[in-house]
């Protein structure tokens, strides 16, 4: 397929973790290369190293503000893509980078490390730690749908993207989202919403989340700051249009790895 | 309306063959039969139910809990667990009335559990929540493709573990530990006890012990469950049927082949779908006006709705 759309991979302060997930689509990372993605540039899976002008960057990792070439590569991200998706945690709400304040070989006076959006404009929000390859895969089948689908494409694709596209103006810059398990308490339990349903708990990555009387019990200091209990839970975002239709989703995702 | 029964391609009122499972059944014995005969026939190699604290005792291999207070888990109080066969689902069987937060094992069913294909039971906010992991797979990497079979229950409301341990002990004066069976229908609460004894609460009075959380729910009879089931529209000792899902469509044939299960056309038994469309347009309705609430809850400030 000639009308593939240009991907490119940005890593700023990130473990590679991200990049594995993506590359643990295996064989559909390859269908998405083949048919739908031109990739760039991108550190580890491609030659080509540098920020180039493409349709879509995939930003990996927070932005040590201390560390001027990272600076000026997200804002370079920035001004040479038309969409900009921050992957994973660390790229969305600065994660476990939350925790550091310099001191670490061998750049110790690298203490300051905030989420892409403090600096950048982002455009779509893949939360996780690590995101999970599926998640990827779908946001990565529908951004093609959205720039060279049909228009019944187009819709089924904003539909799907609106919710992750709603996450940063929430987000960590915003004040109103700190990623944290405080959010399930804040936006979620305060605002009388939980029903027990137990999905942080079995989203959170470092089993932080017990469930206690069928209401979340969080251990704070286990928590890494990922936001994966929040966004998976049914109460913090959700949409009928696109949940309703799930099984026709699915099928027009697998469809398209076919 | 006409959107409050959701997507379904058939539907039914039916109860199991299986003597043994309705003599501990709630209903029509649907959830524990289907996932008694997805087992057996390979459809699912596991399922997670909400069981108890007897049935931990037996098998706390089978449950992710912390044991060290054991002792202090109440009668009645749902916990998740994993079954793998049809007398661990009759140990499990029965509707508890109290948050059971099924979905909290579902990443954990494919890991420590090591499942490949599970089976899992609950509300229609729970089935949200799987479809929801389905579609955005945040913290559940390889999951959603492992939910081989999804039934959803009927659900009014539900309760947190102390409304129900205040609405049987406070208010029907009976102990926990003695209750046999609850059971909301005909427009009461109901709770049976061990020695025949029976009280019925009106529901005005359980109303104000519901979960809050429920108040914003927009789904009756699970939507989003490859096949739902609940007692509402079918006679005592049955229970009605939707089959919603290619999933749930493949397995309730097959089922119905294999002769899992006694049927009965819904159009020729009483109550029939008449009532279930009116429960869940008032259910609908209530909640609408109660999410509609929540944008004018203060005064020039609105509480959260999570609807997009």
């Amino acid at each position: 397929m000639a009308d593939k759309i240009t991907l490119g991979y940005t890593h700023v302060s990130g473990c590679t973790g991200c990049t594995v997930a993506l590359a643990d689509n295996y064989a559909g990372l390859l269908t998405l290369l083949d048919r739908y993605v031109d990739l760039k540039y991108m550190p580890t899976l491609a030659d080509a190293r540098h920020v180039q002008k493409v349709d879509v960057s995939f930003v990996e990792g927070s932005v040590c503000i201390n560390d001027k070439l990272a600076v000026e590569e997200i804002k370079e991200t920035r001004e040479k893509s038309a969409i900009v998706v921050a992957l994973g945690a660390c790229a969305c709400y600065g994660n476990i980078t939350r925790f550091c304040r310099g001191g670490q070989q061998n750049q110790p006076q690298h203490e300051a490390f905030i989420p892409i959006n403090e600096l950048i404009k982002v455009d779509v929000f893949i939360p996780g730690c690590a995101p999970t390859p599926q998640l990827i895969r779908n946001v990565a089948v529908m951004a093609y749908l959205l720039l060279k689908g049909t228009k019944e494409q187009k819709d089924l694709a904003t539909a799907y993207l609106k919710p992750l596209m709603a996450l940063p103006v929430h987000g960590a810059a915003c004040g109103e989202s700190t990623a944290c398990f405080c959010d399930l308490m804040t936006n979620v339990i305060n605002q009388s919403l939980c029903m027990g349903c137990g999905s942080c708990s079995s989203a959170c990555p470092v089993n932080a989340i017990t469930m206690e009387y069928g209401k979340p019990q969080g251990e704070r200091d286990l928590c890494i700051k990922c936001g994966a209990c929040y966004n998976q839970c049914p109460r913090s975002w959700y949409s009928f249009d696109v949940v309703d239709n799930y099984e026709a989703i699915n099928e027009a995702i697998m469809a398209a790895l076919q | 309306m006409g959107a409050e029964l959701g997507k379904y391609k058939s539907c039914v009122s039916a109860r199991s063959a299986d003597k043994e499972i309705l003599k501990h059944a709630q209903d029509g014995g649907i959830v524990t039969s289907l996932f008694a005969y997805a087992l057996e026939a390979g459809i699912i190699d596991g399922a997670i139910v909400a069981a108890n604290k007897e049935f931990a005792a037996k098998n706390p291999s089978k449950m992710m809990m912390d044991n060290s207070n054991f002792d202090m888990i109440e009668p009645w109080r749902p916990l998740p667990a994993i079954v793998h066969t049809k007398a661990d689902l009759i140990a499990a069987a029965g509707t508890k009335y109290n948050i059971c937060p099924t979905v909290s094992m579902i990443k954990e069913a494919t890991r420590t559990f090591g499942l490949d294909k599970v089976g899992i039971v609950g509300t229609p906010c729970q089935m949200q929540a799987v479809r929801k992991l389905q579609l955005y797979p945040v913290g559940a990497r390889d999951v959603g493709s492992a939910v081989a079979l999804a039934v959803g229950i009927f659900c009014m409301e539900n309760f947190p573990y102390q409304s129900i341990l205040q609405l049987v002990e406070d208010h029907a004066a009976m102990k926990l530990e003695s209750v046999k069976k609850m059971e909301i229908g005909k427009g009461k609460f109901w709770v049976y006890g061990k020695r025949g004894q029976v009280v019925q609460l009106p529901l005005k009075v359980t109303h104000k012990y519901e979960q809050p959380g429920c108040h914003v729910c927009l789904d009756y009879v699970a939507n989003l469950g490859d096949i739902s089931t609940g007692s509402v529209g079918s006679p005592d000792g049955w229970s009605t049927v939707f089959v919603r899902s290619k999933i749930g469509e493949a397995v309730w044939a097959k089922a119905m082949t294999d002769g899992v299960f006694e049927t009965q056309p819904i159009e020729k038994v009483k109550p029939g779908l008449e009532l279930v469309t009116k429960l869940a347009n008032e259910k609908i309705t209530k909640n609408k006006n109660t999410v509609e609430a929540r944008k004018t809850f203060g005064i020039g400030k609105s509480l959260r709705i999570p609807y997009i």
